[in-house]
């Protein structure tokens, strides 16, 4: 895999990834490129396009697209399931994740993304192995005093400029798991 | 219900996103962000040293402000010093910051890679493992020369815990890719292959990615890991769906694994041992056998991860392409596919059929499928799933199917989406082409891709028609016949015109006998699209007319009236005007039997791969045309279509400037077709840049040589080169060669490329090649100002008795050269005899009303037409004591005016013309050359040594020929050069 980026409906990029060497000035022209490709699908067109040299894979659940990018020889359909398997992922850590989530513990997304993906390569697929990892950085927190429980009366605070909430669960439609 | 965040969140990092969010404009955000810059700069440099959560929210603070797009140019050390810490989540931060914001500073650079060498030595297997994600996602040179090392061992170190291990892994595959010269093989590449048997699924999982990246370029080294590999899957694919429990997936067990297995078996052709591959073959036949269960669980998951195994299966039989029978149940699996409710299912079979159906094996069995493709392609919502579906069509068409298919996409190009227009254009044009039984469907294809989609039409396209058609003589009367009717339609595309225009002016005589389309009917049918063309059709209809002139003599008084009209005889285009003018003359000047000669047929295109499959391969990408490129599943084929094949009647000398579309490619850096004065008009039509100049393509050197011998008398370039002879301007007053002419000629011995003069108004640049008594030189001529040059004319004179030595024939150049523009004048020269002096050039102009002129020796030296000879030292003795008469001898003692080096020696002789004789001469510093100079009236045998003298900076030179004037000449020449 060469890179994954999660952005929103609205195009806001909520996670990027990047396993090969770009400048950022290029990475910033391919998220713009892509973004703009992928959210101009319509819902029933098919999760994997050409672009560029690269094949694109992407799924959408409830305000986030997920995105990755893989090579010629890469398999299109374990990597849709790279897809799930990370949502599901966050959505164990977090306990019904949200977009929300993401953006106010980016932080988790990534450690836990590196737990799952090294170098573009799926590490590890159990799920209990890629969480007790990082569970146990959890347990190890130090200051308890800081520690702030999923900020929710933030988040219900806080709107995106254009007003979206981003609070939607990201498995809460069933369509999310079944096919569409 | 939320676990809630067990994490270590930072209510100061919580607010700040939530102010973020809260910001409604961009502005607002942006001062928010300033705000909180200058606040965390001055933490950071306050007195007061910070404690270590407060170091970690705020370097995660600027974190988050980087990846929302902002610069962040400092807290580098801060995250730095966070690499150290012993608390897990803030060594955490510092480690997510650096991968992110990687700094190429040295020094900090220096300090990282101090504290990943710490965290790796710890043996505190976390830490360990952040220091290895760090090293991956960085993966940069300097961390691969501090890391590449030690990274293999900590992989097979027995201690190391199996998450380490699996990081580890993967670190060293992101190294390897960046830098593979940094990963040293050894020892422990064995080790890593039995990797392929631990016990811990996850730690397999992982070194399987570094097995395949690193036998991809060691195949042998890692051969072992096949029969690991088979006996790994098959175990999984045997596996009962709950026995691999947490690796189990949606009741598919371990897909990820499995399918990254499939993949390193692709890295090898099939297993030699019989057991390993009965043993391969069984799993691949249990994946296709499960793909006809029903589903164990209607998630989308399940389907999925079942399918990327039964998809990966399907590349490896597909990559065996050697087992029939398996190769034909993976295309009935996909036939199934092409119907299926998923879409993604639908593009993928798609997809992959493509592939199956360049295998002989299972052609057959995917052209059974055409029906359910050519229904995709009309039917499919979605456009990347119709691209597939015309994809696989191509793929599978040969002869058998070739009318349908064609037909069928035909059709589809009426309403495909523009953005695939294009290639179902060259791909509809190559398979009319490649399968054409008969050339007039061929000729019909072509036509209607115009008619349909003539904007997506290229010029490869409609050249490669023409070619055909001028190739072909049985299908010459029936493209006249089809592009004439073409042509009534009231409203066709230019492309049509282009390709009518050509035609008929070929061929129109071949329907001219039927009085509806009687040749003044050809010609006003023409001429009714003229005015609504662009200049380069309109260009190409005057060549039409002058042809129509030569076959046509009755329209004559019509096309002179148009080529009269004002509107061409002084057309603001030059390009036209010109034609206008020529074609005017030519027609009124000219005998109909020189007409005739000068208009004759065009002669037939050399043959060659069509330029249409090398643009399909440029916008798919290497291996689009794969399908079609050999047709090794059809080794019958090339009868007709193994390319465009003159018919043996009218094969001839190709005329060099019909060379048309291999220079396309790279069209040559100078001259604009005016200067090719008019010689190449007429076969210029497809030309609208330089490009059709023969010979100053991207392979001067090939292309020079053959050109060199005299082009046939029957090319119209030839006719219509206009030579002029050789001493015209003889009787003018020449001015005198300027004063540095022979420094200038001097340059030009040993070379023959380069700048010959240069001043504030002209550069003259030379480029020659010669062979045998023959050359061929080209003259650039710069304007180096703003302003025109006119009355431009640069001639060659042959002053006294060179006249009879050497034929230096030229072309005439334009006569204006505009400012900044340059021109370029071909010299064909033979060498009758030997020679002493140089043809000068003459190059006389007006530049702003001032006359200008200047005389130049032309860097012609008789050495020029050396022929270097090979011999043995024995050889050369006794021919060096044949030439022993005192005037056959020459020598020159002189004092190097050039460092003495004696590479640069050997260039200058080699650029001299003679061959270099090694182990002749008993000295080894000195330096023993032969060659031949070869005139038309005779050859003159030549030897040569020359001594240096390293001591006293000094040479001797000693030349001998057969004839004396030679051996003085050549020692002249020569010694100027040391």
């Amino acid at each position: 895999m060469q890179f994954m980026l999660l952005f929103s409906r609205q195009g806001k990029l909520r996670l990027q990834k990047w396993y090969v060497p770009l400048s950022d000035k290029e990475k910033k022209k391919i998220t713009r490129e892509l973004v703009q490709t992928v959210l101009a699908r319509k819902p029933k067109m098919c999760s994997f396009l050409e672009w560029r040299d690269l094949k694109i894979v992407y799924k959408r659940y409830a305000s986030l697209y997920f995105c990755c990018a893989i090579e010629d020889q890469d398999n299109e359909l374990i990597t849709l399931e790279i897809i799930h398997r990370y949502v599901e992922l966050l959505d164990k850590y977090f306990g019904s994740v949200c977009e929300l989530d993401i953006i106010f513990n980016f932080e988790k997304a990534y450690f836990i993304l590196d737990e799952f993906l090294l170098g573009g390569e799926v590490q590890e697929t159990s799920k209990k192995n890629v969480l007790k990892a990082i569970e146990q950085a959890d347990l190890l927190q130090e200051d308890k005093n800081a520690y702030c429980p999923r900020a929710f009366f933030l988040y219900v605070a806080s709107t995106d400029a254009i007003g979206c909430p981003g609070g939607s669960w990201l498995f809460m439609k069933p369509c999310c798991y079944g096919h569409s | 219900m939320p676990a809630v965040s067990k994490g270590d969140g930072m209510r100061g990092l919580a607010v700040f996103i939530s102010d973020i969010r809260n910001c409604k404009s961009k502005e607002a955000e942006i001062k928010r962000i300033n705000k909180e810059l200058a606040n965390i700069r001055s933490k950071f440099k306050g007195d007061k040293a910070l404690d270590g959560y407060s170091k970690k929210k705020y370097v995660c603070k600027l974190l988050f402000i980087f990846l929302l797009g902002h610069d962040i140019d400092f807290g580098h050390m801060e995250a730095v010093n966070l690499l150290s810490s012993n608390k897990y989540t803030e060594k955490q931060i510092g480690y997510l910051f650096i991968s992110v914001l990687v700094n190429s500073n040295s020094e900090l650079i220096r300090l990282i890679n101090n504290a990943i060498k710490n965290d790796l030595a710890s043996r505190n297997p976390t830490f360990m493992c952040l220091a290895l994600h760090c090293i991956a996602n960085v993966g940069s040179r300097e961390m691969g020369e501090a890391f590449a090392a030690d990274i293999p061992r900590i992989l097979v170190a027995g201690d190391s815990m199996d998450s380490v291990k699996q990081s580890a892994a993967l670190c060293l595959l992101r190294l390897y890719k960046a830098s593979p010269d940094l990963v040293p093989m050894g020892e422990w590449t064995a080790r890593v292959v039995h990797l392929l048997n631990d016990q811990h699924m996850g730690v397999v999982t992982a070194a399987v990615s570094l097995i395949t990246c690193l036998c991809k370029k060691n195949p042998d080294d890692f051969k072992t890991c096949i029969s690991l590999a088979v006996s790994r899957l098959s175990r999984i694919v045997s596996s009962a769906s709950t026995d691999l429990q947490d690796y189990t997936y949606y009741f598919v067990p371990a897909p990820w694994l499995s399918v990254k297995l499939l993949r390193l078996l692709q890295c090898y052709p099939p297993p030699e041992d019989a057991a390993v591959k009965g043993r391969l073959v069984e799993c691949l036949e249990t994946v296709l056998n499960k793909a006809q269960e029903p589903p164990k669980s209607k998630k989308v998951q399940h389907s999925n991860a079942k399918n990327a195994i039964l998809f990966e299966t399907i590349s490896l039989i597909i990559h065996y392409d050697s087992e029939p029978n398996l190769l034909v149940r993976a295309c009935n699996q996909l036939g199934q596919f092409l119907q299926h409710r998923e879409t993604n299912l639908r593009y993928l079979a798609l997809e992959s059929m493509c592939t199956l159906a360049s295998s002989e094996f299972s052609h057959e069995a995917v052209k059974t499928h055409i029906d359910t493709v050519i229904n995709a392609l009309k039917t499919e919502r979605d456009v990347s799933v119709r691209q597939r579906a015309a994809d696989l069509l191509y793929a599978m068409c040969d002869r058998s199917n070739a009318k349908q298919i064609v037909s069928e996409m035909l059709r589809y190009l009426e309403t495909a989406d523009y953005a695939i227009r294009e290639e179902i254009v060259l791909k509809v044009a190559i398979l009319a082409e490649k399968y054409a039984v008969d050339y007039s469907w061929y000729v019909d294809t072509i036509l209607n891709l115009i008619r349909i989609a003539g904007d997506y039409v290229s010029e490869e396209v409609w050249y490669r028609v023409l070619q055909i058609v001028t190739n072909r003589d049985d299908v010459q009367g029936y493209a006249a016949k089809t592009v004439f009717e073409a042509l009534q339609a009231p409203a066709c595309h230019e492309n049509m015109v282009k390709v009518g225009g050509y035609i008929l002016g070929e061929f129109g005589n071949l329907i001219a006998g039927d009085p509806r389309s009687s040749p003044p009917v050809q010609f006003s049918l023409l001429h009714s699209k003229f005015h609504l063309c662009s200049v380069a059709t309109r260009a190409l209809l005057l060549s039409t007319y002058i042809k129509f002139i030569n076959l046509f003599p009755e329209t004559k008084a019509t096309i002179q009236g148009v080529l009269r009209a004002g509107s061409q005889l002084r057309n603001a285009d030059v390009e036209l005007q010109q034609r206008a003018v020529e074609y005017l003359t030519l027609s009124s000047v000219a005998s109909t039997d020189v007409l005739a000669t000068v208009l004759e047929e065009m002669p037939p295109f050399p043959e060659r791969e069509s330029s249409i499959l090398a643009k399909l391969k440029r916008k798919k990408g290497p291996g689009a045309g794969s399908a079609l490129d050999d047709g090794r599943r059809d080794p019958s084929s090339n009868d007709i279509n193994g390319g465009v094949e003159p018919t043996p009647s009218t094969v001839s000398t190709p005329s060099p400037s019909a060379d048309l579309l291999g220079l396309r490619a790279a069209p040559p850096p100078v001259a604009p077709p005016a200067a090719a004065g008019a010689g190449n008009l007429l076969v210029d039509v497809f030309s609208d840049g330089p490009a059709a100049q023969p010979s100053l393509g991207p392979t001067p050197e090939e292309a020079f040589l053959s050109e060199l011998e005299p082009p046939a008398p029957e090319s119209p370039m030839a006719l219509l080169a206009d030579p002029a002879p050789a001493a015209d301007p003889g009787a003018e007053d020449i001015s005198p060669p300027i004063p540095e002419a022979d420094e200038l000629l001097n340059k030009f011995v040993c070379k023959n490329n380069g700048v010959l003069f240069e001043n504030q108004l002209l550069q003259i640049g030379v480029k020659s090649e010669f062979r045998q008594n023959l050359g061929r030189m080209y003259l650039f001529y710069g304007n180096k100002t703003s302003v025109q040059f006119q009355n431009f004319s640069p001639t060659v004179i042959h002053p006294g008795e060179l006249q009879t030595q050497l034929a230096v024939q030229t072309k005439r150049v334009a006569a204006q050269v505009d400012g900044g523009a340059q021109v370029q004048q071909v010299l064909n020269i033979e060498c009758l005899r030997d020679f002493l002096t140089p043809p000068l050039l003459s190059v006389r102009f007006r530049y702003g009303g001032a006359p200008q002129a200047l005389t130049l020796k032309l860097p012609v030296t008789v050495n020029k037409f050396f022929q270097p000879t090979e011999m043995t030292a024995q050889d050369f003795f006794q021919r060096w004591k044949q030439l022993s008469l005192p005037q056959q001898e020459a020598q020159k003692i002189f004092k190097a005016n050039h460092p003495m080096d004696a590479e640069v020696t050997k260039a200058k002789l080699l650029g001299f013309g003679s061959a270099l004789l090694d182990n002749v001469d008993p000295n080894p510093e000195n330096f023993v050359g032969a060659g031949i100079i070869q005139t038309k009236a005779l050859q003159v045998g030549c030897l040569l040594r020359l001594e240096p003298n390293a001591q006293a900076q000094m040479y001797r030179l000693t030349l001998r020929t057969s004839k004396e004037t030679v051996s003085h000449h050549l020692c002249e020449l020569l010694a100027q050069q040391f």
